[in-house]
């Protein structure tokens, strides 16, 4: 339930985000992190972004996500909360 | 670890192994860490960490599924609310399987009396969107989901939502950690800290661990060379002699954490004793809605009184979530208890002790 995924903020007005991971697109607040802006990395969990992260870290996370989703198709359990 | 460390190679996992090695032949005895969060023990599980470490380092699946510490007189509050006309519940997913003493939420009640969210903003637009009925939420969670709670509660107060209200079961992290060494168990010897509830309360929280309790606490994300990186760090600690606090995520979590949602947190919420499935009353263990908004919290809205404490008869959870016991001790463990049909909560959660030795397999405890 503590899971939180990495995402690109690709939209933002006010504190009402869209945000991008491998092509996943959802909404998230970023009333946690004031100065959030878009292009930022920022880890969002159940709908609400709680940091940002740098790049490098994010691609290393969605490259596990990719091989893991591949390889256990029908776990999405796993962070299904955000 | 200096900073920069988080971005582990394969050579790294190597390393890391060979760290735990040398640190298992100088201590010579059985090294056992907790991995206080569900999801740690989910990943560990998932990418066979346990498979690859020596023998002598045992991982225990400390109490860090929010759902499975969630005491049944909580689930129990939630069916009565949910049994009024005008209330409908919103809650995460895993909570409707979770069984209180007359059921669970999922068994108990029709549908469209209970509507799953992903997010706590998603109760805000139930709210909205059903003037004519009573939204309860179902805040649980650790430190991870206590902010947006926060959030919920200032928006609702700012915006005058007034069919909102919350059953407050949120949960602290370190208090418990502390219950644990202070209670019957003394076998911890170090603890594999909590990445994302770390990004809220920040490295330093487990400080206290540390320097009162002496247990090593090393915070890592949840990817596997993250965690033999953690698990790494704690085991030369050990074999040094020294209790030390480390991390292993600087990407993400700093030593102060996340001020803005503590900040939060703390205008809304306020510390209170709790009661924790399987490990009883903690102090300080636990957040409740502020006195002043009190119109917000369910319990008083309705009227309602705490039922009585009482465990599932059987269910070891306690000793399980205590490390005292491996979950498949438990007389109940695969026969009648299974993630299907659940006797205790540590079951239930995906991220639950139980459950997750069930689905990935007992031989690799
Ligand atoms: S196997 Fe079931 S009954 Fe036994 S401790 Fe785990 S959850 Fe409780």
């Amino acid at each position: 339930m503590c899971l939180a995924i990495p995402a690109r903020i690709i939209s933002l007005e006010g504190d009402r985000a869209v945000v991008d991971a491998l092509g996943n697109r959802w909404r998230a607040r970023t009333t946690l992190l004031p100065d959030a802006k878009v292009g930022d990395i920022v880890l969002v969990h159940a709908g609400f972004a709680i940091c940002e992260v740098d790049p490098q870290e994010a691609a290393q996370t969605w490259e596990l996500f990719g091989r893991m989703f591949q390889s256990e198709p029908a776990t999405g359990d796993l962070g299904h909360q955000g | 670890m200096g900073p920069g460390r988080d971005h582990i190679s394969l050579a790294d996992i190597g390393q890391a192994l060979r760290q735990i090695r040398s640190a298992c032949c100088r201590i010579q005895r059985p090294i056992r860490i907790m991995e206080v969060c569900g999801t740690h023990t989910v990943a560990i599980y998932r990418h066979g960490i346990r498979q690859m470490l020596p023998k002598e380092v045992q991982l225990i699946s400390g109490p860090g599924c929010p759902v499975c510490v969630t005491e049944d007189a909580y689930i129990d509050l939630a069916l009565e609310l949910a049994s009024k006309t005008d209330v409908l519940i919103a809650t995460y997913g895993d909570m409707v399987r979770v069984p209180g003493r007359g059921g669970s939420l999922e068994r108990c009640q029709p549908a469209g009396k209970v509507q799953v969210v992903l997010s706590a903003d998603d109760v805000l637009a139930l709210a909205r969107s059903n003037p004519d009925r009573i939204v309860v939420f179902l805040a649980v969670g650790f430190e991870t989901t206590a902010p947006a709670t926060a959030v919920i509660l200032q928006e609702a107060i700012e915006s005058d939502i007034q069919n909102l209200c919350i059953l407050c079961g949120h949960k602290l992290v370190v208090p418990a950690m502390k219950a644990l060494i202070d209670g019957r168990n003394t076998l911890i010897d170090g603890f594999l800290c909590p990445g994302h509830v770390s990004v809220i309360i920040g490295s330093n929280a487990f400080r206290q661990i540390v320097d009162v309790y002496q247990r090593p606490c090393v915070v890592a994300g949840f990817e596997p060379l993250q965690i033999m990186a953690g698990l790494a760090e704690i085991c030369t600690m050990l074999a040094e002699g020294r209790a030390g606090l480390g991390s292993v995520y600087r990407a993400a979590v700093t030593p102060d954490g996340n001020i803005h949602a503590q900040q939060l947190m703390a205008r809304y919420l306020q510390v209170v004793p709790a009661r924790w499935r399987g490990l009883g009353l903690i102090p300080q263990s636990g957040l409740a809605i502020r006195a002043e908004f009190g119109r917000f919290d369910a319990v008083q809205r309705f009227g309602l009184a705490w039922p009585d404490h009482r465990e599932s008869p059987g269910c070891r959870c306690g000793e399980v979530l205590s490390g005292l016991i491996w979950p498949d001790q438990c007389p109940l463990f695969g026969d009648p208890c299974t993630p299907q049909s659940p006797i205790g909560p540590c079951m239930v959660s995906s991220e639950g002790s139980c459950a997750a030795l069930y689905k990935y397999g007992r031989h690799v405890r």
